[in-house]
């Protein structure tokens, strides 16, 4: 167990290893000039090179990875420049590790960015993913408890419903009619949860019905699968013979082993969703790291954009760790063996 | 219900007859009501978009002209009831332009069919051709390809979709000589298509992986078969089923994303009609005339829904454990 964990640990640095190299290739080693971002409208050459020189675009691709890389674990100066933070610290902008980069656009480092934009996209993805979870997977079990039957008919259609509605549409219904239109809820802004958790939740009860539609409606056909599965299987005949209660064998019994693959499946998507739900936030204009990146792009603003990719791949790859490795909890059946 | 129990096989009332696998799945499609309808739509919707381009040349449809007598006031806004409906104007007409919106879906569903199916394509053939080669090869060239879909699933598919939008599509332009249009095209294809691969060549691979076992591989080999035979010819012939389903099911997936990335502003752009541009424009007027993305977006929802069940039904009806009643 030791060692699986400890060799699945190592393959996720190799993993990130190569995803970041291959993000900062991609992007920084291709015909465009990084440079010709950087300054908008008062542009001259001589800006042009001065934000070339402060960003290190002057520098090879290699030189310029390595420097972010260093500046993950140790952190970095804009410009990277001793003599000139001796001389005039406040031209410098001290970027601390783990420093993902200067934003060229928005003038000031990526830490601070992503410091304000996470709690948006943390926000939204939990509360999408307790509704998802409490509506995928009790609508499945009611589904396949009912099999064939018109409660099960009813679920499993409307889950393909939801599984085929485009979520930016969904948003673009919820956000028009309820919010703008009828004025039932509040056109979603960002309130912190410690400030006040009733506005805070008020705000996202839109951006978490939509990003929770498309999820649920797939946890519905997989919990429904797997517990139709489960419930056939001999030891669910045994419990029944014995005389267990049979809200017991359910829960006990049947959504126990189905519950597994579940777990795995909701793991990955909530993973993926930490790093932001660019749809949803899109729509509804959260400042989350999901409209974070799409705004990055629209103004091109590479280090943003890098960075943004690094970030959910990042959680994409723990998370999938994370997953196998608690199935060697969960399932008794299965052994990691290093 | 047509399968034959063992009590009226014993009575000699029906013969036992043998059925191939393709006649099982075509009795279970028959009798799928549901899957059978969809099917129907799906076909509509794809007839509706080959012909567009005719129905366009022959003026019964009009994507381009602009009707400026059907918009009026503050913000040019459609006149009359939910966006300007009308018999000429089926789904009303685009504010500002007057522009007729069924025409425009019509030509769009053409643009986004277009894309999807290829980028389906793409994914399918890569995912086949890798989770052949990977299933039957084993060892070190199977461990090599497995982390490479490891690798490619470990990217965030909409996000690298958007950020190499950035880059990808003007080089695409430099390359082939043409406009954004066509560039943004190619662009999602080759994007969709790379991305979509990984999943599917684990699909291959693991049915590889089981069938390769099976006596008449062994016995392909040991008559001198070469490994390129042994691929295309015995194994590839049994994978038909997860091709076929792994195809439908991915075809509402490219619309979907199609849509997503043309509503965020980064694939196919204005003024060519597809499902992501119209609805991209349509977000300016939202509130004031929510027909205008109601409109096209429920016939979204339609073409994926109908290309959804579709693919419901083909797994269903194709897979051999599936309940036999």
């Amino acid at each position: 167990m030791f060692y699986y964990i400890v060799r699945r640990l190592l393959s996720v640095v190799v993993m990130l290893f190569l995803i970041t190299g291959t993000t900062y290739l991609l992007f920084f080693a291709g015909p465009e000039d990084p440079a010709r971002y950087t300054c908008a409208r008062n542009c001259t050459p001589a800006i042009l090179e001065g934000n070339r020189k402060a960003l290190g675009y002057d520098q090879p691709v290699y030189v310029q990875y390595g420097k972010f890389i260093s500046g993950l674990f140790v952190g970095r100066d804009f410009p990277d420049n001793a003599q000139l933070r001796a001389d005039h610290p406040e031209q410098v902008v001290h970027c601390p590790a783990p420093c993902l980069g200067y934003s060229p656009t928005q003038n000031r480092t990526i830490n601070t960015i992503v410091a304000s934009a996470w709690p948006v996209s943390i926000s939204i993805a939990i509360g999408a993913f307790a509704i998802w979870m409490i509506l995928g997977v009790g609508g499945g079990v009611i589904a396949a408890l009912n099999r064939g039957r018109w409660p099960d008919r009813i679920i499993v259609g409307s889950a393909l419903i939801g599984f085929s509605l485009p979520t930016f549409f969904i948003g673009l219904v919820l956000l028009t009619f309820p919010a703008i239109k009828w004025g039932w809820l509040p056109i979603p802004h960002y309130v912190s949860f410690f400030e006040n958790p009733f506005d805070w939740a008020h705000n996202l009860v839109l951006p978490w019905l939509t990003l929770a539609c498309i999820f649920a409606a797939s946890y519905v056909r997989l919990t429904r699968a797997y517990m139709i599965e489960t419930m056939s299987e001999d030891y669910i005949r045994t419990a029944q013979a014995k005389g267990q209660t049979r809200w017991r064998i359910i829960l006990r019994h049947g959504l126990r082993a189905a519950l597994t693959p579940i777990v795995t499946a909701a793991g990955l998507d909530l993973g993926g969703l930490l790093g932001g739900a660019i749809i949803t936030e899109s729509v509804f204009s959260m400042h989350g790291l999901g409209w974070t990146a799409v705004n990055s792009v629209t103004v091109m603003d590479l280090p943003v954009i890098v960075s943004m990719v690094l970030i959910v791949s990042t959680f994409i790859v723990i998370a999938n760790m994370l997953v196998d490795i608690a199935y060697g909890f969960i399932d008794p059946r299965v052994k990691l063996v290093g | 219900m047509s399968e034959t129990t063992l009590e009226e096989a014993r009575d000699g009332a029906v013969a036992i007859v043998g059925r191939t696998p393709w006649q099982i799945t075509r009795s279970r499609l028959r009798r799928d009501h549901v899957t059978l309808v969809a099917m129907g739509f799906a076909v509509f919707f794809v007839l509706l978009a080959a012909m567009a381009p005719l129905l366009t040349a022959w003026k019964a449809l009009d994507p381009y002209t602009s009707h400026t007598n059907l918009v009026g006031g503050l913000g040019s806004l459609p006149l009359g009831f939910w966006g300007g409906v009308s018999g000429q104007h089926w789904m009303g007409v685009e504010p500002g332009t007057g522009r007729d919106l069924f025409s425009r879906v019509v030509n769009g569903l053409t643009v986004s069919l277009l894309v999807a199916v290829c980028a389906a394509l793409l994914s399918v053939t890569l995912g086949t051709v890798i989770g052949l080669i990977s299933g039957t090869a084993g060892g070190k060239i199977d461990w090599l390809f497995s982390r490479v879909i490891d690798f490619v699933l470990s990217f965030p598919q909409t996000l690298m979709l958007i950020a190499l939008s950035t880059i990808v599509i003007d080089i695409l332009k430099a390359a082939l000589h043409v406009e954004r249009t066509p560039a943004s095209m190619v662009f999602m294809i080759l994007v969709m298509g790379f991305f979509g691969w990984p999943s599917f060549a684990r699909i291959i691979r693991g049915q590889v992986l089981s069938l390769k076992e099976r006596e008449f591989v062994e016995a392909a080999r040991s008559l001198g078969a070469g490994r390129w035979r042994i691929y295309f010819k015995e194994l590839l012939p049994h994978l038909w089923a997860p091709i076929l389903v792994y195809s439908t099911l991915i075809m509402p997936q490219n619309i979907a994303t199609e849509a997503a990335l043309g509503f965020l502003g980064v694939g196919i752009q204005a003024p060519t009609p597809s499902f992501g541009s119209i609805l991209n424009d349509s977000v300016h007027y939202a509130n004031a005339d929510p027909a205008y993305f109601i409109f096209p977006g429920v016939t979204l929802f339609l073409v994926v829904l109908s290309f959804n069940l579709v693919g419901d039904g083909f797994r269903d009806a194709l897979d051999p454990k599936a309940d036999r009643q």
